[in-house]
């Protein structure tokens, strides 16, 4: 039990300072830790750089960060969906460095398993790879990339017992189970916390090892495309 | 009469083949989904981590954990499968996705592709589409031939950035076909669109190219 906080708020005492690395969860705005983003703007840090797929929209998710100007770099790869993140970045009060989301992925997952660098053939001949080594193996040029650590990851999972160990849920799972194991500390919200036993050990999606705290949230769940069909009428 | 965008899906739809695993863009490429042909057996991937990729849901059954790379509600089929980004992008880039079908802002005759950014406007990121063009086995590009200005989208050279060198295959826009010869030397006219004359396409299109002999006009 000495993993579980009662809250968000418990859970990043003592963790955050101006000027820190933080990994976010999330595709868009499924997966993402509502309960620990929303605490984390609570904290008042500041100078943060985000590592996250995107930034979430004006007035949820990474935008309440973005309100706050608790931000001051992002590296993401794709944040079309925000019009505060764009002021600030025009304004030039943000700085971004877009990654493909492969890269992103890889960079983060490589960063966990104590991997420094790897080559990759994405974004080689393009600006991505501007600056950066290439080497060539059998034939083919590929670009070096740097693994990613993070002082805190906030993680979002669908179930964990009280040891930590995580199950995700459809698509929500993305970017998390890489961010568990980057973060120097890890902090996990999810929506139930079942009794250790419970879960079946072959069924983990992320080890409780990479987990340092975990708090049951409460989820808002916002979509940012509800798209439907209609059933058709007899 | 240039294709519509369902006809261009149709037609891009054509490139799918039975036990395919195909990534679609954003955009027309969503439409070829609508056009698999019955009985064939392709799988679409979501890079946001899903392989069976199923229609929309019906209202009652919008599920906020179950979207697709466009953020859209989706749901799954039996032999859906759901898995990390890291995962995701190890089978983009480790060669295991057959065809990955895109949208594009210009095509080089080299096969170069530029779809992310226009300097100057606002840049929203790559993506996962630079990951796909270099890990996919096969590229097609389905696109406008002209831009909103009416300015040819095939040309010799990108000129905006790029997303990869020398990566596409095949690009179906409105008015016609092309191949890009494997070795990146140059494009082969394939196909005219239905009532599309050779002259319109040459008025046109800023990339040279040959015309190939068997040289097909199709819907």
């Amino acid at each position: 039990m000495r993993k579980i906080y009662p809250d968000a708020k418990s859970a990043l005492e003592g963790l955050t300072f101006d000027g820190m690395t933080v990994m976010s969860g999330g595709f868009g705005l499924c997966g993402i830790p509502e309960n620990l983003i929303a605490a984390l703007r609570d904290t008042g840090v500041k100078g943060i750089t985000v590592i996250s797929n995107n930034a979430g929209v004006d007035g949820f998710g990474l935008g309440q960060l973005l309100e706050t100007k608790q931000i001051a770099k992002m590296i993401s790869s794709y944040v079309g969906e925000n019009k505060e993140f764009e002021r600030q970045y025009l304004a030039g009060e943000l700085q971004l460095e877009f990654n493909p989301q492969g890269t992103l992925a890889e960079r983060i997952r490589a960063g966990g398993a104590g991997i420094p660098a790897f080559f990759t053939a994405t974004g080689v001949g393009t600006l991505v790879a501007e600056g950066k080594e290439l080497r060539n193996f059998d034939g083919r040029d590929y670009v070096m990339e740097t693994g990613l650590v993070a002082d805190l990851s906030i993680v979002k999972a669908w179930k964990a017992d009280e040891r930590g160990n995580l199950v995700f849920r459809k698509t929500a799972r993305n970017f998390n189970p890489m961010m568990a194991t980057a973060g120097k500390v890890t902090v996990v919200e999810v929506e139930e916390i079942v009794p250790t036993g419970s879960l079946d050990p072959d069924q983990i999606h992320t080890p409780g090892i990479y987990v340092d705290r975990l708090i049951q949230g409460t989820f808002e769940k916002r979509i940012e495309q509800r798209t439907i069909r209609q059933r058709e009428t007899a | 009469m240039p294709r519509t965008r369902d006809q261009l899906a149709a037609r891009a739809a054509q490139e799918l083949r039975d036990g395919f695993y195909v990534n679609l863009g954003i955009g027309i490429p969503t439409l070829v989904a609508n056009h698999i042909p019955a009985g064939m057996e392709v799988t679409l991937q979501s890079e946001n981590g899903m392989l069976g990729m199923g229609p929309f849901p019906y209202d009652d059954e919008v599920d906020p954990d179950l979207i697709n790379a466009g953020k859209q509600t989706i749901t799954e089929i039996p032999e859906s499968a759901y898995f990390s980004s890291a995962d995701s992008f190890a089978m983009i880039r480790g060669g295991h996705i057959n065809l990955s079908i895109l949208g594009a802002m210009e095509v080089a005759q080299n096969g170069d592709i530029a779809n992310w950014m226009i300097p100057g406007k606002l840049v929203k990121g790559m993506g996962g589409a630079m990951d796909l063009v270099a890990g996919v086995k096969r590229v097609v590009v389905v696109m406008e031939h002209a831009n909103k200005h009416g300015q040819s989208k095939v040309l010799r050279s990108c000129t905006l950035p790029l997303t990869g060198t020398g990566v596409v295959s095949r690009v179906i826009t409105d008015l016609a076909t092309f191949d890009v010869k494997p070795d990146g030397s140059g494009l082969v006219l394939i196909e005219l669109a239905d009532g599309v004359t050779l002259e319109e396409v040459a008025a046109k299109t800023e990339a040279a190219y040959e015309i190939a002999p068997g040289l097909k006009t199709v819907a």
